[in-house]
């Protein structure tokens, strides 16, 4: 009870939060810099290089935005965040968006407050074990010890997987991945589940990574995308549509390198319209008619952001899998501009 | 007297011998403190076994050590399958771990205000420094503050003035009422930061722009964000404590039920749980767009917690004094506070130093905890330097690098406590 009316004053001050910031864009802009809520630290999707400068496949989604918003991508206030910080963060208005690899589920939506502006990678819990097990599936693990990180979805995946299969597993409870890597390493566990992202990123890390094979199962859904809070429409908009610029200018065949050229116009109307030579998309959106080639500047497309932080020249070599654009069998589906 | 002595009577002294070898030097010292039974003999062969094992282990991979490399990848290719640690890691990004992301052109600042806070706590620490030195100790919070966080020097200035205004309030009323003069040297400063101060930082500003770059909190990080918070939360804390200590043992009810209360709320509740308040509650409660500096929140938390502890510790000091003490100082008739100052607390601060040093080393490495609420101190940082695809699946080498730099830390603090016990020992 008395927890109850505890939580119900702080949702109640989380919404009073978020609805007197309702401004964000005005916010950013008149602050000259975004706040954006990323990982502490993960391989390939956030992380501080030797200078301090973020790189990172969620940092690029920040820099995106802050090219679009306030035409400097340098121009971003990091705030690294821990799973448990990240959600007080956003309601309470510390940071702008949030891109730490976040999954979307149906609570964190529509119980939360928060919204889910888009997908920008399709991830799920996978399994690495040794080469010389001689396992090909995961239905073979049965009475396997399984280094497993707690208090985490992927704990509760790895629970209800093994059940529905009628398997034992014995489970090994470790705090951070570099220790999970480890444990695994020194053989405390026969095997170690996690995003099938991390496990790549994992195996990459490895000294002999051939002796080490990632078992064809997935056995969740995690579609990770950036957050922004509820109630403020307009900046969940531009969050979304410069998410979605960065899928669809992949589609639309514009780069990093020909960008310049086809801002000048072309003979598309949908590559004409996503950069601004038509129509008044950027008006609508409260920012200028170029925001899209700024946001598609930063870094490129999302092919080509893909391709320089986690893609299979990196040394963490992930495939585009459910990650590549619809026309090529994947998933990413950016909506029309029109 | 017989010409000669009987026989039997030796006459020079033989010369001295060396003792037997089995009760000389290096072979006596083994077989008495090695060897002195069969219990002993086999423990000293199992540590001898465990002692060798260990170096076996750690000497080849600490002496394949490699230091010039780009990445992990590189180490493992100059070492080519040897074990070896891969400390290029630490040449990399030592700067990061130390500094955080304070801007290199700036690191002047941070070690400027390392050296100057030894020379501000040399007077404070060894008695025998001339006492003037402490002017410059108790300006030192302005002037690291000044430096670390840089921006327009007139703040710290400003801050500092405060205090002076408070001396001349005191002084103007003392004469005529000692207590309104307590009350005047508490109000007035305060009423100086709140009204006086901000408008008059303004224009001063505008006026004599004076100052260096503005380094922003969360720039700060790694072993000196470490520093900030430990040392600023060590110092705040000792007072803090103290106060609160004759709080409790006080004879009015109210203030002794407020520090029993705070006192057993703080010890009840995790670090970690202040902590989390100090991020993620305050900010529902503090009005939206307020941003009330993160490292300034943690540092107040740490304070709170580590001054009940003190305390408590003090407390202890306190109760160990004998009852005479205490009658002997009020029968020279000194007031509460000459008797507190003059001869309960040189006495039961000198019990409690090992106490106090105890708590201070656990709130030193305490302040790791930080990790949880994303603020990268050491340990975050090498999580963030792991996640980079050139030191993902380095481990040891980083935590070994942070575990010296915390050694070397906690390690004088506790030699210092030593050196004083040892100096302010009278005997009884």
């Amino acid at each position: 009870m008395k927890k109850t009316a505890f939580l119900g004053a702080l949702a109640a001050a989380g919404l009073a939060a978020g609805v007197a910031s309702a401004q964000t864009l005005e916010e950013v802009q008149e602050r000259g810099e975004l706040n954006c809520g990323v990982n502490t630290g993960l391989a390939g999707f956030a992380a501080p290089d030797a200078n301090g400068v973020w790189q990172g496949f969620d940092v690029a989604v920040c820099r995106a935005v802050a090219a679009a918003v306030l035409d400097d991508p340098q121009a971003i206030n990091f705030v690294p965040l821990t799973g448990q910080t990240r959600f007080s963060a956003l309601a309470s208005g510390e940071i702008d968006m949030l891109a730490r690899n976040t999954t979307w589920t149906f609570t964190r939506d529509a119980d939360l407050g928060f919204t889910f502006v888009g997908i920008n990678y399709y991830d799920g819990q996978g399994f690495m074990i040794r080469r010389d097990y001689g396992i090909g599936s995961a239905l073979e693990l049965d009475g396997a010890t399984v280094c497993i990180q707690t208090g985490t979805t992927t704990e509760l995946n790895l629970a209800d997987f093994f059940r529905s299969n009628n398997m034992e597993y014995e489970p090994v409870p470790i705090e951070t991945n570099a220790e999970a890597q480890q444990q695994y390493l020194a053989g405390a566990c026969d095997v170690y589940t996690t995003d099938s992202s991390g496990l790549a990123a994992t195996r990459a890390s490895f000294e002999t990574p051939e002796d080490h094979v990632i078992l064809p199962e997935i056995i969740s859904k995690e579609p990770l995308g950036p957050v922004v809070r509820e109630g403020d429409e307009e900046w969940g908009d531009i969050v979304r549509w410069t998410l979605n610029a960065l899928i669809a200018a992949e589609e639309l065949g514009v780069t990093s390198a020909n960008i310049a050229e086809l801002a000048e116009g072309t003979d598309r109307p949908e590559v004409n319209r996503l950069l601004g030579t038509e129509g008044n998309f950027g008006e609508v959106l409260g920012l200028d008619s170029d925001w899209a080639v700024r946001a598609i500047a930063a870094n490129g497309n999302y092919g080509e952001i893909f391709a320089s932080t986690i893609g299979e020249q990196t040394p963490i070599g992930l495939s585009r899998g459910l990650n590549a654009q619809w026309t090529q069998g994947g998933l990413m589906y950016a909506p029309p501009f029109r | 007297m017989p010409a000669t002595a009987p026989t039997f009577v030796r006459r020079e002294m033989l010369p001295e011998r060396p003792p037997p070898p089995l009760e000389a030097g290096a072979v006596r010292w083994m077989r008495e403190n090695l060897f002195s039974g069969w219990v002993n003999t086999l423990l000293t062969v199992a540590s001898l076994y465990v002692v060798w094992w260990i170096l076996a282990h750690v000497s080849p991979w600490l002496g394949n050590a490699v230091w010039n490399a780009g990445s992990l990848s590189e180490c493992r290719e100059i070492l080519d399958g040897v074990s070896g640690a891969c400390f290029a890691v630490i040449r990399d990004r030592w700067h990061q771990l130390l500094f955080g992301f304070y801007p290199p052109e700036h690191y002047w600042r941070p070690v400027l205000a390392l050296v100057l806070l030894l020379v501000a706590l040399a007077p404070v620490l060894f008695s025998e420094l001339p006492r003037r030195l402490l002017w410059f100790s108790a300006a030192y919070p302005f002037v690291g503050y000044f430096l670390l966080w840089g921006g327009s020097a007139w703040l710290p200035l400003l801050a500092a003035a405060g205090f002076g205004v408070g001396y001349l309030a005191w002084r103007l009323t003392a004469p005529g009422a000692p207590l309104a003069a307590t009350v005047a040297a508490f109000v007035a400063p305060v009423l100086w930061w709140l009204f006086a101060a901000p408008p008059l930082l303004g224009e001063l500003r505008d006026a004599v722009p004076l100052g260096i770059d503005f380094v922003r909190s969360d720039s700060i990080g790694g072993f000196l964000l470490s520093m900030i918070i430990g040392i600023s939360a060590i110092s705040l804390s000792l007072p803090l404590g103290i106060l609160l200590a004759l709080g409790r043992q006080s004879d009015m009810l109210f203030l002794r039920s407020v520090c029993i209360g705070f006192i057993e709320f703080i010890r009840g509740v995790p670090l970690i749980t202040l902590l989390f308040t100090a991020s993620l509650l305050l900010n529902y409660f503090l009005p939206p767009g307020t941003s009330f500096d993160l490292v300034l929140r943690v540092v107040i938390m740490a304070t709170l917690f580590a001054g009940a502890y003190i305390a408590e510790v003090v407390r202890g000091g306190l109760a160990a004094l004998p009852r005479g003490q205490y009658e002997a100082a009020d029968a020279l008739g000194l007031d509460y506070w000459k008797a507190q100052r003059l001869i309960i607390m040189p006495q039961a601060l000198k019990i409690s130093i090992p106490g106090i040093v105890n708590t201070f080393i656990g709130l030193f490495k305490d302040t790791t905890l930080v990790v949880f609420i994303g603020l990268l101190d050491p340990v975050g940082l090498s999580n963030s330097i792991r996640a980079d695809t050139d030191w993902n699946g380095i481990y040891w080498e980083l935590f070994i690098f942070i575990g010296a730099l915390f050694f070397i830390f906690c390690f004088s603090i506790s030699r210092y406590s030593m050196y004083l016990e040892r100096k302010l020992q009278k005997g009884h």
